[in-house]
């Protein structure tokens, strides 16, 4: 199910904006448009489609649009044309105070530079979303508690922000966010400001909350590893543009535009590529291979952790097992040698 | 022929005379029809006031020293600063000045009130609305840098000489401080912090009260410590229009030429605008502890 829909979405920074949209639409790009006009172009035509439960990456390099395309997503930046609709209510014509309802209700976000408030501890940076939605100390601070725990940060309960290394307060952030129980959860740049190793055990949260969580989860980055590991889809964006949108496999085996082709080079597709990924049905296996040695591998299993295997056993064929076993799907040595000679 | 470069060509003298004197006399008509109401409108200022004095002034030394050291002390936690205040009032009181510190003492304080009650709500405004902002700004300007003298002038056509004119020239001169730095202070707060409580949901005066003015109060208390040093400045000079206390004997010493009273005054006043001083400082330094981090238990 599409949980939020966004349809021609245009943003263009500087007074009287909406009059630059007919020059974009006739093919106007960012330069001319700032040198003819003085408008500065954010987003352009943007139309995307979000499942229910699925992180949804949009990934693009600084000055791409993609921090003031999840703004609009709660409204934090007005668009100049264009629609958003979430659970069919276009929020884009919301007031004041269904905007404000929507946000304590529908979303919650988390922040690159963490967005805490340096007077409050870390509890009530935590329920700060609650106590907006006026929620009574009591409830709001167990369920703060929870979340607290479940982040990994039980006994900071009274401690200050500044007193935690910048993991830690992304942790608060996260924790904030979720305590609010929001359905969907905007993320910008949330890791994008911590060290590798860090952002690596963030990504693991994440992925292992979004297991039991099953929000629908926005997610910004301009690193295509993150984007790779985390994204159910991806949206790369370029200049306002959105160049190419898919799943990870998608972007890394048909990127569609020499800008999409260029950032995918260097990836290492060993390592982000799962069995399931990449695998075929038994129609398209001859029946030479499907009678000949196999190799069993489990369909969540990336290359890198079975290559070892067909290098030494050399198998006819990969059989790739679901959880309980059963085999979905087959992967012949040859399709394998291709898709990682790239 | 040159005599047109070498002196300005004023506008005609009877031209000027009659100018300088409409704007004279529709101020007076002004001040003849509006005056009394306007001396109701300041009325419960007069009250506070008196009422303040009074209390300052019936409050027996040991006890207004032991308040006065106790409010230092746990502003700063520095014996030192208690040491000074001790020996401050000592003097004070033993050169005979009691009264009159007072007296000044009362008037900073309400005329800190008065700056604090109207000063925050105008830069407020001000941080919520530029063109609040552009409007205002000049006005701040102008009034910071009209000589003080100047604006006695009015507010004794209007009111009088007293004890509220005095207070409200004062309040005039020191307000700025106070208006632009909670602008300021609301104004520098981490888009990003806005930009949080905004996306949950927080009204605008939710925003204010939760996360703007807390995050701006170390420079508000900036903003009224130097509201404080510039009410201590003007009470002085607000003296010449019937504002008793320290002022006052600072202002008979320059025209009888009275070194000792001059020097005597002048050092009290030196003594009260460091304790002040000290005691707003500190204070505002402790609401911004949790800046620091590590000093909560």
């Amino acid at each position: 199910m599409i949980k939020i829909k966004i349809k021609n979405l245009y943003k263009i920074f500087g007074r009287n904006s909406e009059l630059s949209i007919p020059l974009v639409e006739q093919g106007m790009g960012k330069d001319e448009l700032l040198e003819k006009k003085g408008h500065v172009l954010g987003l352009s035509n943007i139309n995307m489609d979000i499942e229910e439960g699925e992180i949804h990456v949009v990934m693009g390099l600084s000055g791409s649009g993609k921090s003031t395309l999840i703004r609009h997503i709660n409204r934090l930046v007005e668009p100049t044309s264009g629609n958003i609709i979430i659970d069919d209510v276009d929020i884009t014509g919301l007031d004041k105070e269904a905007l404000n309802n929507f946000r304590k209700n529908k979303t919650a976000m988390v922040f690159q530079s963490f967005g805490l408030l340096p007077h409050y501890n870390i509890l009530d940076n935590v329920t700060f979303g609650l106590d907006i939605k006026k929620i009574d100390k009591l409830t709001s601070q167990s369920k703060g508690k929870q979340w607290i725990n479940k982040v990994g940060l039980e006994g900071y309960e009274s401690r200050f922000p500044q007193e935690l290394s910048g993991g830690m307060q992304q942790r608060v952030g996260l924790a904030r966010a979720l305590t609010n129980d929001p359905e969907i959860l905007l993320m910008d740049e949330a890791f994008s400001a911590l060290d590798p190793l860090i952002r690596k055990d963030m990504q693991d949260i994440l992925i292992a909350l979004q297991k039991d969580l099953k929000k629908t989860i926005v997610f910004i980055t301009h690193d295509l590893d993150e984007a790779l590991k985390l994204g159910d889809k991806i949206a790369i964006l370029k200049d306002g543009f959105l160049d190419q949108e898919g799943t990870a496999v998608d972007i890394l085996l048909n990127p569609e535009t020499d800008y999409v082709r260029r950032f995918v080079e260097d990836v290492n597709r060993g390592r982000v590529l799962k069995a399931k990924n990449i695998m075929q049905d038994a129609s398209a296996i001859s029946k030479d291979l499907l009678n000949g040695q196999s190799l069993k591998v489990k369909a969540d299993d990336v290359i890198e952790k079975f290559i070892d295997r067909v290098v030494v056993d050399k198998p006819d064929l990969i059989e790739v097992l679901s959880e309980n076993g059963s085999a979905i799907g087959y992967l012949s040595p040859d399709r394998l040698s291709k898709i990682l000679r790239k | 022929m040159f005599d047109f470069f070498l002196t300005f060509p004023a506008l005609p003298r009877e031209f000027l005379r009659d100018f300088k004197r409409g704007i004279d006399n529709g101020f007076k008509e002004f001040s003849r029809s509006y005056g009394e109401n306007i001396e109701t409108f300041f009325y419960p200022l007069m009250k506070l006031l008196v009422f303040i004095e009074r209390l300052l002034i019936s409050t027996p030394w040991p006890i207004f020293i032991g308040i006065v050291s106790i409010l230092g002390y746990w502003a700063t936690r520095s014996l030192k600063l208690v040491i000074g205040i001790i020996i401050a009032f000592t003097f004070i009181g033993l050169f005979g000045m009691w009264e009159d510190t007072m007296e000044t003492t009362g008037i900073i304080v309400v005329s800190t009130i008065v700056a604090v009650l109207v000063g925050i709500p105008l830069g407020i405004w001000m941080s919520k609305s530029s063109r609040a902002q552009t409007v205002i700004t000049p006005i701040l300007d102008f009034m910071q840098t009209l000589p003080p003298f100047v604006y006695l002038v009015p507010v004794v056509m209007l009111l009088g000489i007293g004890k509220v004119p005095g207070l409200i020239a004062v309040v005039i001169y020191a307000i700025p401080p106070v208006v632009r730095l909670t602008n300021l202070g609301i104004r520098e707060v981490d888009n990003e912090i806005i930009e949080a409580a905004e996306s949950f949901g927080a009204t605008p005066r939710q925003k204010l009260l939760k996360v703007q003015i807390p995050l701006a109060m170390p420079t508000i208390f900036a903003g009224i410590n130097q509201t404080i040093m510039m009410a201590l400045a003007m009470v002085i000079i607000a003296s010449m229009i019937g504002v008793k206390g320290l002022g006052l004997e600072v202002l008979r010493s320059i025209s009888n030429q009275y070194l000792a009273i001059g020097l005597l005054n002048g050092i009290a006043i030196v003594a009260i605008a460091i304790i002040f001083d000290r005691i707003s400082q500190a204070y505002g330094k402790r609401v911004q502890e949790h800046r620091k981090g590590g000093n909560h238990k």
